[in-house]
């Protein structure tokens, strides 16, 4: 339940939409944008972070569009995890997607609602993020494609009334050799513990994760240590543990030691799968 | 239905194939408009959380938790609770091979395996699996739970 107070809107499209943020902000109406919803009720039943009226983007055609041609794959953010997994587009991130809550949560979890979350975890992002994926942003000046590595620092970094529409991936990236791999603490459908994703392009890894730090993350500087042929694999997971952008989680779910052993385990399946010559 | 904007909303539902008039608040979730305006009870408060699958109902004969659906989404589909479902193949299974204990998660499980065998009428184990982890029970019934959904595939 959210408060008695909060109000409802659903535009049916994306000039209407931001308008409506801009007014319903001037009217000190804390808007916040909508889609499958699950984080802000299940955040709004603790009264953290409610707003006072809700835009549910459901009703933009441009937010639910699924679109694969030989040039690109466009995925509306509106779009459920569970249309993601069984239309298969974009195999690396159904396999990402499926580990993601329960399958019937999936029904309700979409995909921009995953990226633009709070909770940290965020996973969807991952393959997006070593695919240099594109994000169309919707303002008042009109639509914005962006870069996902220049948008996404930690979190999606939109400005006031912004909205994500939908996010580009180039065909060429959606077939590369890829492996996912998500551990738990506790069986299989417990919280994440890491989450990690790679593929391998022109023979060099790409690496994202999340669960390692309070962000999901692609680092560059990890790519390049991975990826350096001269050294064995040991050394180069040394290496590109030296090069985490923040210090390791360390709470409830595992501790900074667990997560390490964790993310060195995943490493070394990385380097065995697709990291070819053992320096 | 009112006017956007508005806090509270007048919404046609279609649910068990009848179709209510209601009044509705905009932030009221769909189990709270089932159990608490409609009595229809069978959709169960657990975690109100997402995720232990009590609450679990079908929409458009696809399986959401009706903790985490506001209701005024519910608008304009087809909603299904346990109290909808009469003579199921599942629900027997469910008594033949005595898939609960306390009762409590069996409406959700029973919604979820239903909207399952309407969707997928050989599913692979994995995917079977995959549906059922959507559901807690705390009486640890799976093992029979997922010998009455086998059953009920055997006898589609």
């Amino acid at each position: 339940m959210l408060p008695a107070y909060v109000e409802y809107y659903k535009p049916t499209s994306l000039s209407e939409a931001v308008e409506l943020f801009r007014d319903l902000k001037k009217a000190n109406k804390q808007p916040m944008y909508f889609s499958g919803g699950t984080e802000i009720l299940t955040l709004g039943r603790l009264n953290m972070d409610t707003p006072r009226s809700i835009i549910d983007i459901k009703g933009i055609p441009d937010c639910n569009m699924m679109e694969r041609t030989t040039q690109f794959l466009m995925i509306g953010a509106s779009v459920p995890l569970t249309m993601i997994e069984s239309n298969n587009d974009f195999p690396l991130l159904t396999n990402v997607s499926y580990e993601i809550a329960d399958r019937t949560a999936r029904n309700k979890i979409t995909i921009g609602g995953n990226i633009c979350g709070k909770i940290f975890y965020r996973e969807a992002v991952l393959p997006f993020l070593i695919s240099d994926s594109h994000l169309l942003i919707a303002s008042l000046q009109g639509i914005q494609q962006i870069p996902i590595n220049a948008i996404f620092n930690k979190e999606l970094l939109l400005e006031e009334g912004q909205l994500l529409v939908s996010i580009r991936t180039e065909s060429h990236f959606l077939s590369l050799p890829f492996i996912s791999r998500k551990i738990r603490k506790q069986w299989e459908t417990g919280y994440p513990l890491i989450t990690g994703a790679a593929i391998k392009m022109d023979g060099v890894l790409r690496i994202a994760f999340s669960g390692i730090c309070p962000f999901p993350f692609r680092s560059f500087a990890m790519e390049k240590e991975i990826n350096n042929t001269t050294l064995s694999f040991e050394s180069r997971i040394e290496n590109a543990i030296q090069q985490l952008p923040h210090p390791i989680l360390d709470d409830i779910e595992g501790s900074k030691e667990y997560r390490l052993f964790v993310l060195r385990n995943i490493l070394m399946d990385f380097l065995l799968e697709m990291g070819g010559y053992n320096g | 239905m009112a006017k956007d904007g508005d806090r509270t909303f007048e919404i046609e539902l279609d649910i068990n194939g009848e179709m209510k008039n209601i009044n509705i608040q905009a932030g009221e979730t769909l189990l709270h408009l089932l159990r608490n305006k409609l009595s229809l009870t069978g959709a169960k408060p657990g975690c109100l959380n997402g995720d232990c699958g009590a609450c679990t109902v079908m929409v458009d004969n696809l399986p959401f938790k009706s903790c985490i659906m506001l209701a005024i989404e519910a608008a304009g589909h087809k909603i299904t609770t346990i109290e909808g479902l009469r003579g199921t193949s599942i629900q027997e299974a469910f008594i033949q091979h005595f898939a609960f204990q306390c009762g409590y998660c069996t409406p959700g499980f029973i919604i979820n395996c239903h909207s399952l065998l309407l969707n997928h009428s050989k599913p692979s184990k994995e995917t079977v699996r995959s549906w059922l982890s959507s559901n807690i029970c705390r009486c640890t019934s799976y093992q029979e739970i997922e010998e009455a959904i086998w059953s009920a595939i055997e006898n589609e």
